[in-house]
């Protein structure tokens, strides 16, 4: 199963594995949504809706339709 | 001639970036336009040895120089043209300590762009605290720069960073990323069909959001050179990042450590408590009430204040100049009133500032987008919306330049454009007047009909406010596509020198910008009033018949408003009466409506001059008022205000945009007459339409 930021539970870390999606924001690869990278779920907002995750030592709120745009391979601790 | 020079301070957002302007210009800065877009342009000089001095560039905050916001396009079009009368000698980027590696991505985006650059590392007292050690020899050898260690908190570092400055020429332009290694054919191919051109340069303006740009893309004329399509472009930037994290991270490697031990859960403390899911948003709501006290209640003290100075000072002109005639008269009633009137709305905006700016400031504000996000973007809202639309309530002013806050363009117009329909404080009085003329005194269950009714108007105003939100955003189309990244900045005390420094800089461009509209329409509006055409305003004593068990007062209550009737306002609300006899008015409420321009509580002054009771004393004034509005009657015997007429009367109020003051903001807000006039026209309409239907149903 294609597993991605929306997928993670509060508390949960993946690791980046694609990033590629057109509709991804720049902005957000800029602030370092790379491949590679780990991804830090740390709060939701109720629904869910949005995301508040640290990446490359940023942290930041996205949309869960952004989420499930970036796909992970989960980190089990 | 001093020689001067041109610095621009870049970074990202809550760097401390106005921090470091604060510092290095003092009280020595002003806000100005970028020509044609809504960007606020900050500059400031500051003086450095020998009489130099530099002239300080504060350009909007960004995270990159791909631009995705207006604001951040300001950025690129700048760095990109040479030619600018700004374009900076020297380029300072302002860095935090705990966020470096991403803020190096756009230090070495403007190192690539050959300008020599200064990279400033902000809030250098914490780095004991976090544990980071940095080696800034090896740091400045590796990133080809100087760097400046400040702390805009401990006041350190500032006299580093201006000798940094003054020796800008020593600074090497050496790039940091070859950029034809991001695609060795592509870029090939691009040199040798621009073969004059900077590489770098050319692959910023091909890749740039068409939709913002005029750059030098037209001159260079890319578009022959599309060999690429936006996905592959897409690909191509996403790799550049690659590379550049890549060589950052090179570098941090060797030149910082963090012992992560010491990183402290301060953060994560506060975001438990203040965006729990009940938690938060209680939090959230008891700092909108303070807010709302603040501007509602605590601002009158201060706002009574200059309303009796004015009127003393208008007074004082009038008895001091007896001989002055039409001139005094202008001074005193059209002029300084007038000022009076700006002056007026400075408490308000100065608290509401001060606030704003200490929400951002400590990083809260960014919760609140959190916490909001998901409620206010259905009706095509910012979480930041919310502020505004609770200050509204207390007046539309001062909000209206709080989305100033917002960055997406789309949901900060939407949210100047609903602004204007919650209850204003001025609608209040004019409220309270027809409630008690209208509806009966009476209560159900324990509430009383009035306090209903008022409590209803309240409601009717925020509801209208959101929905009309959801309306436009369906309506209103933007070029470019939208997105939601915020950034939850580190909790930060607030620095009381940049709430101050944002609290005088609001009220200035008010006072001057919004200022000017609003002075300009209040002569008018008083000259309309003060004077008449012909002989039945000129001599208004002859006419008036007079009476022997009259006092003086009274007479000169009805001569006053014969004057009123027979004055240009008056003949303007007599020529619209049969416009608003639908609604339900005369043209005594005409001239009401006309007169509330200058500010909605105007109405009841107005009605009171016009059925002569102008000269009773404040607490009488309003029974006396009421008492003359209940008998009003038309020719043929039926009352004026009855319960359809009234309820049609707070429908008016509750929906139209009467406010002068409010349009000058929104003009200076969005930097044109469109979105005012589409304002006055749509809200009035809605208005009409809304007590037209009132009144025939209820008649």
């Amino acid at each position: 199963m294609r597993l991605t930021i929306a997928n993670l539970k509060k508390g949960e870390k993946g690791i980046i594995t694609d990033s590629s999606s057109e509709d991804i924001p720049l902005k957000l690869l800029e602030m370092g949504c790379l491949p590679g990278n780990e991804v830090h779920l740390l709060q939701l907002a109720p629904f869910s809706d949005p995301m508040y995750l640290n990446v490359n030592d940023s942290f930041l709120a996205i949309r869960k339709e952004t989420a499930s745009l970036i796909v992970i391979q989960k980190i089990d601790e | 001639m001093s020689k001067q020079l041109n610095v621009a301070l870049i970074g990202n957002p809550n760097t401390g970036k106005t921090s470091v302007f604060n510092a290095l210009t003092g009280l020595n800065q002003k806000v100005g336009n970028y020509p044609g877009i809504t960007v606020d342009k900050k500059q400031g000089i500051c003086k450095l040895s020998r009489g130099v001095k530099a002239h300080i560039l504060d350009l909007p905050g960004t995270y990159s120089l791909n631009a995705s916001s207006l604001d951040e396009n300001v950025v690129i079009e700048l760095l990109l043209n040479k030619n600018d009368k700004d374009y900076p000698d020297v380029a300072i980027i302002v860095s935090d300590v705990e966020n470096l590696k991403r803020n190096l991505l756009l230090f070495t985006q403007i190192k690539d762009l050959k300008i020599p650059t200064i990279l400033v590392i902000n809030m250098s007292d914490l780095m004991t605290r976090k544990g980071i050690t940095l080696d800034i020899e090896l740091l400045e050898a590796k990133f080809h720069t100087k760097i400046a260690l400040i702390s805009t908190r401990k006041n350190s570092g500032i006299t580093e960073l201006k000798q940094l400055i003054e020796s800008y020429k020593t600074i090497s332009t050496e790039p940091c990323l070859d950029t034809t290694t991001i695609d060795t054919d592509y870029f090939q191919s691009l040199e040798k069909a621009f073969p004059n051109q900077d590489i770098y340069k050319l692959w910023l303006v091909i890749t740039q959001d068409a939709n913002f740009g005029k750059i030098t893309r037209q001159e260079l004329d890319v578009s022959k050179f599309k060999t690429k399509s936006n996905q592959e472009l897409k690909r191509l930037q996403q790799k550049e990042a690659i590379k550049r994290y890549q060589f950052i991270n090179a570098i941090l490697k060797e030149g910082q450590i963090i012992d992560r031990s010491k990183a402290t859960g301060l953060r994560s403390k506060l975001d438990r408590l203040l965006i729990h899911k009940v938690w938060g948003y209680m939090i959230f709501f008891i700092i909108l009430l303070t807010i709302f006290q603040a501007i509602y209640d605590w601002a009158t003290i201060p706002m009574d204040l200059i309303d009796t100075t004015f009127a003393g000072l208008a007074e004082w002109i009038k008895n001091t100049f007896p001989g002055g005639g039409k001139v005094t008269d202008l001074v005193a009633e059209g002029i300084v009133s007038g000022i009076g009137g700006i002056v007026i709305f400075i408490p308000q905006i100065a608290f509401l500032f001060f606030f704003i700016s200490i929400l951002e400031e400590s990083g809260y504000m960014s919760r609140v987008v959190f916490l909001m996000d998901r409620v206010m973007r259905r009706f095509g809202l910012s979480g930041k919306s919310l502020v505004p639309l609770i200050s509204g309530t207390a007046c539309a002013i001062p909000a209206v330049m709080a989305t100033r806050n917002i960055e997406n363009w789309k949901e900060r117009l939407i949210t100047i454009l609903v602004v204007p329909f919650t209850t204003c404080s001025a609608r209040l009085p004019v409220y309270l007047i027809i409630i008690a003329l209208v509806i009966p005194e009476g209560y159900i269950i324990g509430l009383s009909y009035q306090a209903l009714t008022l409590m209803a108007l309240y409601l009717l105003g925020f509801g209208m406010a959101i929905f009309s939100a959801y309306i436009l955003d369906r309506i209103l189309k933007t070029k470019h596509k939208t997105f939601f990244v915020v950034e939850m900045p580190n909790y930060k005390l607030p620095l009381l020198k940049n709430v101050i420094i944002t609290v005088i800089e609001k009220t200035k461009t008010f006072v001057f910008e919004a200022g000017k509209i609003i002075l300009a329409i209040s002569i008018i509006l008083w000259v309309l009033a003060s004077y008449g055409p012909g002989d039945k305003f000129n001599n208004a004593e002859s006419y008036v018949q007079t009476y022997e068990t009259q006092s003086a007062h009274e007479r000169s209550d009805q001569i006053a408003a014969y004057k009123l009737e027979h004055s240009y306002i008056g003949i303007i609300g007599k020529t619209i009466e049969p416009m608003i006899k639908p609604l339900g008015y005369d043209w005594k409420v005409g001239i009401g409506l006309v007169a509330s321009f200058a500010a909605r509580e105007v109405f009841v002054g107005t009605l009171a001059t016009i059925y002569s009771v102008g000269s009773a004393s404040e607490g009488e004034n309003i029974d006396t008022i009421k008492t003359k509005m209940q008998n009003e009657t038309y020719a043929d015997g039926t009352k004026v205000f009855t319960l359809a007429s009234g309820i049609s009367l707070l429908l008016f109020y509750a929906f139209a945009m009467q406010c002068m003051s409010t349009l000058a903001i929104v003009k200076r807000e969005t930097k044109s007459w469109k979105w005012p006039i589409l304002q006055l026209i749509g809200m009035t309409a809605i208005a009409y339409i809304c007590a037209l239907i009132a009144f025939q149903f209820l008649k």
